[in-house]
């Protein structure tokens, strides 16, 4: 227990990952709280990218998570944005809502 | 046993700040919990040899995605009471989901796969080091295209909030620099001593208002 190893990051990682699966399910209606679980979803792969780098000795886990990292903060940026601009159009931000596609 | 104490701590904090994170009534904090996240994040991340990562998470996600998050939620005028109407409605599907999730994934590592694996010896070179290392050589090229990446995230955010108002003075360059004497300059005839009878009985009046 007290003597860690690859698989104590696992389950904490693992851990965090359903918490964000469980917060889109929760919030279906706020994008902000869903853009935030998918943040959270990262976070976990990141977890586990760099722990396996770690305990495998290799760097590529941790060059990936860096790339994920990039991903991520693009995803965010135009995420955000596309949300302000939905925001400005139709005074709501609830995912009921995005239906102006539609035919 | 230290790095163990630290690592319950840490871990202990990140999937607490998760869940109040996914919980939590008021957006604005949801924000400030994921920023606890992602320090404890961080903190793990440290744990494990992976400083550089640690430090850019702190750099970018506390820094830039945090704030950027918190900036909107504090730009949008929005009923968040409302939007929590369907809270009840969907917990019990997501605590199934999450719980299907966990146990999935938690069954998965405590198989016999990974539990004699212990932290390799620390490189005598730092970790930013062997990073750098690795990033500048074999992934020069993906490097380059998470450059461009972010270059076109921040068009597209850009172009995205960018908007012309009606009924806002801008400052047009090329107008200004395309003004001709003509048109901006105007030459009156001024009655001798007119300019100077305003000036005097204009001025003390106005001190004195």
């Amino acid at each position: 227990m007290l003597e860690l190893s690859l698989s104590h990051y696992l389950a904490v990682s693992a851990v965090l990952f359903a918490l964000g699966a469980f917060g889109i399910f929760l919030n279906r209606k706020n994008v902000i709280t869903i853009l935030m679980s998918i943040e959270l979803m990262l976070l976990s792969v990141n977890i586990n990218m760099v722990a396996f780098s770690a305990y495998n000795g290799d760097l590529e886990g941790q060059i990936f998570s860096l790339f994920i990292l990039t991903v991520a903060a693009a995803e965010a940026a135009i995420g955000l944005a596309i949300l302000v601009v939905f925001f400005r159009n139709r005074g709501s931000i609830a995912v009921e809502d995005v239906n102006m596609m539609k035919g | 046993m230290i790095e163990a104490l630290f690592f319950y701590m840490f871990s202990a904090v990140m999937l607490g700040a998760g869940l109040m994170v996914v919980v939590s009534r008021n957006p604005v904090f949801s924000v400030l919990f994921l920023i606890l996240a992602f320090f404890n994040a961080a903190g793990l991340f440290v744990l494990i040899g992976a400083e550089f990562i640690a430090m850019l998470l702190v750099v970018v996600y506390v820094g830039a995605v945090a704030v950027l998050f918190l900036f909107v939620v504090m730009m949008l005028d929005i009923n968040f009471a409302e939007m929590r109407a369907g809270f009840q409605k969907y917990l019990p599907l997501g605590l199934v989901v999450g719980g299907i999730l966990v146990f999935e994934l938690v069954a998965a590592i405590y198989g016999d796969a990974f539990k004699g694996a212990s932290l390799p010896a620390m490189p005598e070179i730092s970790n930013t080091r062997a990073l750098g290392n690795v990033l500048y050589t074999k992934y020069m090229y993906l490097f380059q295209v998470a450059g461009l990446i972010l270059l076109v995230a921040m068009i597209g955010a850009i172009s995205l909030t960018m908007r012309k108002r009606p009924g806002v003075r801008r400052q047009v360059i090329a107008e200004q620099n395309a003004r001709s004497r003509a048109e901006s300059v105007e030459v009156v005839e001024v009655p001798v001593g007119a300019a100077a009878r305003t000036v005097h009985t204009v001025q003390p009046s106005k001190r004195e208002g």
